[in-house]
């Protein structure tokens, strides 16, 4: 290979250079990038990973920038953590969460592809980015474009939660919203970036940025102690995600830093959009597109762009997809925030859901290491917990006042409790 | 009747620089034959190895998916715009095969890639995927 990574065909294999260019012109199937292993294994070692930066940038060797680039953004590096309340809750022994949900800068997993994306945005001459959005993305191309001093055109669905919107705004990003779902605006990018010279860093930039996604897979492994997982849970919206860690697993094996294990993954989706999870359960073999209702906007993508190489990675893998109604996704928020600590976006709340899901249909044995993939955090979608809690009227700053309340909460807990005292 | 065609960048190489035609196709299935007619070096690129259209080309009629519309059944309508978006979604494998198939996928398989024989996975020339 003549660079350290250039771009193939996924269905034709067709090889090109690098560019701003996401389709192949000889068979119009998506293009992605391939890494010269072979270049990558003087650098890509545990002991270079280790002296690297505390952020994604410590894998730089298998990401697609030049190796002159300076990262200035320090996503990823995001924590892998032990869940054991979780785990007891839904009869799992042996379960981790990796915690997107504070991935700098803005707050998702999403960090990591558009840090990747606008890396070559700059490489190849633009000035202007731009992106289509369910709100995450959005809010890491604004901030990441701020700092970078790119001008900014962000597509998004009209009915975007409003914290996604105004996280989109404040970095000064053009914010246009359309009269239509994602797919919609998705359809139009697509024409837009045909039409302008900009980079838009999921259409002809999607190579680049897809890369990004890997290094979820790489921090999974490096922080269990360079060993992969039994299981992966992984949020599917374009279906990008889950197959990109599978191939980051599969590059640490082929460069000998992990060893070679079966590693099953299973996707998550909402009921109301879940075209990938249909065709894992009905085993076609194509995406029949959806149009999209349900609470989980993030992954609100009825004609997902990676969908049938999503189901490709989880059936390949022995894995399985499961969805969940909305009902289930805002308990999830819940019962992840009130065991672990964590409070994610609708997205974790899917992906909490489905995990709970798999250990009670017995597809995920209770003592099998599982990591479950929190991408997104709860601050941006608060509307879906409006009205879930009661505020009492405000008490004076009084002691007696206090116990009265403490007195009459323990007159409701007994109440709820069906007449016994919780002590 | 005439329905205004809107091409993408990806096709052009094979239509002459042509962004834009004029048809008067009934359905889709007309007008995928009308283009492959008016460009005769399209075809080989529009159709896999089995004739079928590529499913990761996508057709839209002002605005939405044709498959929402009933697919090949939909009847043009006169002043239609119709977009074709190749790989935004949707795709299938090439070689399209039965759900009884799906446990029978290798972890790796190997196509020709200009000299060489890359892995369609990871894309690799030489690589570990079914090691």
């Amino acid at each position: 290979m003549a660079a350290a990574y250039e771009l193939c065909c996924r269905e034709c294999g067709k090889r090109y250079a690098n560019a701003p260019l996401s389709i192949c012109d000889e068979c119009f199937s998506p293009l992605e990038v391939v890494c010269d292993l072979d270049a990558a294994k003087r650098t890509f070692t545990r002991e270079a990973i280790a002296a690297g930066p505390s952020s994604m940038w410590r894998y730089q060797a298998l990401l697609p920038v030049p190796d002159s680039y300076i990262p200035t953004t320090p996503a990823g590096w995001t924590p892998l953590m032990r869940a054991p309340r979780l785990a007891e809750h839904i009869g799992a022994r042996n379960l981790y969460i990796k915690n997107d949900a504070v991935c700098l800068p803005t707050l998702s997993f999403k960090d990591r592809v558009v840090a990747v994306a606008l890396a070559n945005a700059q490489t190849f001459g633009f000035d202007t980015v731009g992106c289509s959005s369910t709100g995450n993305l959005a809010n890491a191309v604004a901030a990441q474009a701020a700092r970078l001093g790119l001008k900014t055109y962000i597509l998004v669905p009209s009915d975007l939660e409003a914290a996604k919107i105004l996280n989109t705004q404040v970095y000064g990003a053009t914010l246009v919203r359309i009269d239509g779902n994602y797919d919609h605006v998705n359809r139009l990018c697509s024409q837009i970036a045909d039409r302008y010279n900009w980079g838009f860093v999921n259409v002809n930039l999607r190579p680049y940025y897809a890369e990004g996604s890997k290094t979820v897979g790489f921090e999974i492994a490096e922080q269990l102690g360079w060993r992969l997982p039994d299981n992966v849970v992984v949020p599917m919206a374009g279906g990008s995600l889950i197959v990109k860690i599978r191939k980051a697993f599969k590059e640490l094996i082929a460069l000998g830093l992990v060893e070679d294990k079966p590693v099953r993954f299973f996707g998550a989706q909402a009921t109301g959009c879940s075209p990938i999870s249909v065709a894992v359960k009905t085993g076609a073999d194509h995406i029949e597109p959806q149009r999209p209702a349900t609470i989980a906007r993030s992954l609100a993508i009825g004609n997902p762009a990676d969908g049938v190489y999503a189901a490709r990675a989880i059936r390949d893998s022995g894995g399985w997809a499961e969805d969940v109604s909305d009902v289930e996704i805002v308990s999830a928020i819940q019962e992840l925030a009130e065991t672990e600590g964590i409070f994610t976006e609708t997205a974790g709340g899917v992906t909490t859901a489905v995990t709970a899901r798999l250990y009670a249909h017995g597809r995920i044995h209770p003592d099998e290491l599982t990591v479950t993939c929190i991408t997104g955090n709860g601050l941006k979608t608060t509307d879906v917990l409006a009205g879930a809690y009661e505020q009492h009227a405000p008490i004076r700053a009084r002691l007696g006042d206090f116990e009265n309340y403490l007195e009459e909460r323990s007159e409701e807990d007994a109440l709820e409790l069906g007449g016994s005292l919780v002590r | 009747m005439s329905v205004r065609v809107l091409l993408p960048n990806a096709f052009q190489k094979h239509t002459n620089g042509t962004r834009e035609i004029q048809s008067t196709a009934g359905n889709l299935p007309q007008l995928i034959t009308e283009i492959e007619a008016t460009f005769p070096g399209l075809r080989s690129h529009l159709r896999d190895d089995s004739g079928q259209v590529r499913r990761f080309i996508n057709f839209y009629v002002n605005e939405e998916d044709i498959r929402f519309l009933g697919n090949e059944k939909y009847a043009f309508q006169d002043g239609d715009e119709v977009l074709v978006i190749p790989s935004i979604a949707g795709g299938s494998f090439s070689d399209a095969r039965n759900a009884a198939d799906w446990t029978a996928i290798p972890a790796k398989r190997v196509r020709p890639c200009g000299q060489h024989r890359c892995c369609s996975y990871c894309g690799q020339e030489d690589c570990h995927c079914s090691d």
